[in-house]
């Protein structure tokens, strides 16, 4: 194939476009000066003790790390037999049923957290950390059905039937012949919802109460009255930690993985 | 037994679905058209207000110039990235991806380092002594739309790759060497193939950006609202529950209705398409 200048070039421009901006912060997170510059002057490490000096970033980094895992367990536990059945059993209203799994998509994550909000803190009186694992619980969900689903897919179930007449039972069937065949669907559906809800922030928005504040919401607060390298380096952190997981997912799962 | 089985297993998650989405969402709207009988007046006021309209419409205009502008970039990227030789495609692929995984707070951050008064470009053109003072970029329609764009673009790349890989390079060669020139080529036979990636890169963009919060909120600052962010407004800051959500409905309906116009579009060319063949 010829080479096509003009498209390289373009194409230089677009990836500058989508990298740069976060070269920028990057560099920004070891200035010395006490407000945000570029060019930086000095060089230092200090951004970085000042943000595991905040207990505002500690804690909330561990209440974001702890909703992801259980809204992405809970999501687990209920997506993978509705994913299972639905690709399983021949029903009526299929298609219909599996939009419905899909549903919250359709509604911004601004009007969830203003729903759960109203309707499960405010009428039902439900401790706001509850709250919140549903709402992100909802973010969720819709992955884990998308991506279990396309593995189900593509599982020949008569390897499953060949269990049962084996003298599996459908229980045992399904751990032992099912499951070990769409571990890497898994795999991948818990690595995008943990994801997405670890960054979510309209859901969380609404959700908030004393102490509880996911990590994504105190940085957006702290943007909003701070301008000091302490963001940059928080972002920094963030961007190593999801180099790390990209790395990995690249060496289990291959890096299509993400674009599921 | 069967049947019992496989409802069985649908039972958990339509019941968390039913009590924690349809219900809190009728819960909230259901005051908003019943006011003593059924009412659309709460919806014909935002509509008669200019300020509420304005904001509307800039959250249209926002999300459309974005996925025009995502689809003009997007295109000659992925296919850029779809014709790479396999060892760069994953490493180009692994660029795309990573801003995306990247939290929104930090990418509209970015533009605030990028466009504000003492940020980059301001520095850069005081330094060249172009301009004299900072050129105000920040909390504007355009930052928003910058940042709008900057969010989505990852997603209508990888989208439109997932599609131009499959389309065969033989076929590029046909049609060059059958007289046409290599842009003629690509309008005539890359574009019309990749338009079902274009449809549902559009649909991920402007439905994204219709209900984008963090950038509007961080980039737009009051003055440039969006939906998204008058929600906030209504409910946490002045407490009009109701108006918060007749906005929340609004939304919702807005991007329905984006889905089905963008599919039916699709469904349009499509026929067309075949049509031609």
């Amino acid at each position: 194939m010829r080479k096509n200048k003009a498209l390289l070039i373009f194409s230089i421009f677009v990836f500058a476009f989508l990298f740069v901006p976060l070269l920028i912060i990057v560099v920004t997170a070891f200035g010395e000066a006490p407000t945000i510059t570029f060019p930086i002057k000095g060089f230092t490490f200090k951004w970085f003790a000042n943000v595991f000096k905040s207990k505002a970033f500690v804690d909330s980094l561990i209440l974001s790390g702890k909703l992801a895992l259980y809204a992405t367990l809970v999501a687990l536990l209920v997506g993978i037999p509705a994913a299972y059945a639905i690709s399983r059993f021949s029903m009526k209203g299929k298609g219909l049923l599996k939009s419905f799994f899909l549903s919250p998509t359709i509604v911004p994550g601004v009007v969830v957290g203003y729903s759960i909000f109203q309707f499960a803190i405010l009428k039902l009186h439900m401790p706001v950390f509850q709250g919140l694992l549903l709402g992100h619980f909802l973010v969720v969900l819709p992955y884990i059905i998308r991506v279990v689903g396309s593995s189900l897919e593509q599982f020949d179930f008569s390897i499953e039937e060949a269990a049962w007449s084996l003298g599996c039972n459908k229980v045992q069937a399904f751990f032992k012949v099912v499951l070990p065949n769409i571990t890497s669907g898994i795999s991948a559906a818990f690595m995008l919802a943990f994801i997405n809800s670890f960054n979510n922030i309209p859901v969380s928005m609404f959700l908030k109460g004393p102490g509880i504040s996911t990590l994504p919401t105190t940085l957006m607060n702290y943007i909003e009255y701070n301008y000091d390298p302490t963001v940059s380096a928080v972002s920094v952190l963030l961007m190593l930690a999801t180099i790390v997981i990209m790395f990995i997912v690249e060496k289990t799962l291959g890096i299509a993985a993400f674009t599921k | 037994m069967k049947k019992s089985l496989k409802y069985l297993l649908l039972v958990p998650g339509i019941v968390m679905l039913v009590v924690f989405l349809v219900m809190p969402l009728l819960s909230t709207i259901m005051p908003t058209v019943f006011d003593q009988g059924f009412s659309l007046k709460a919806y014909i006021d935002f509509f008669k207000d200019p300020y509420y309209v304005q904001i509307f419409m800039r959250t249209l205009r926002v999300s459309l110039i974005a996925a025009i502008v995502c689809i003009i970039l997007g295109v000659p990227t992925s296919y850029f990235i779809s014709r790479c030789h396999p060892k760069w495609r994953g490493l180009l692929m692994a660029i795309s991806i990573f801003p995306m995984l990247t939290n929104s707070v930090i990418r509209a951050f970015a533009w605030i380092n990028i466009l504000g008064k003492n940020g980059v470009i301001n520095t850069i053109l005081m330094n060249l002594h172009i301009i004299d003072e900072p050129i105000t970029m920040l909390y504007t329609e355009f930052s928003v739309l910058i940042g709008t764009i900057y969010l989505f673009l990852p997603l209508m790349i990888i989208t439109l790759v997932g599609v131009m890989e499959n389309i065969d390079n033989d076929m590029m060669e046909a049609a060059e060497s059958l007289g046409a020139n290599r842009l003629t080529a690509f309008f005539k036979v890359v574009l019309p193939l990749s338009l079902p990636g274009i449809i549902v890169g559009s649909v991920l963009v402007f439905t994204g950006a219709l209900s984008a919060y963090t950038t509007p909120s961080l980039l737009g600052g009051t003055k440039n609202m969006v939906m998204a962010t008058l929600i906030n407004q209504k409910s946490t800051v002045l407490g009009d529950w109701t108006g918060a959500s007749v906005i929340a409905l609004i939304m919702i309906i807005t991007t329905i209705v984006v889905m089905k116009v963008l599919n039916y579009i699709a469904a349009k060319l499509d026929k067309r398409g075949e049509s031609n063949a």
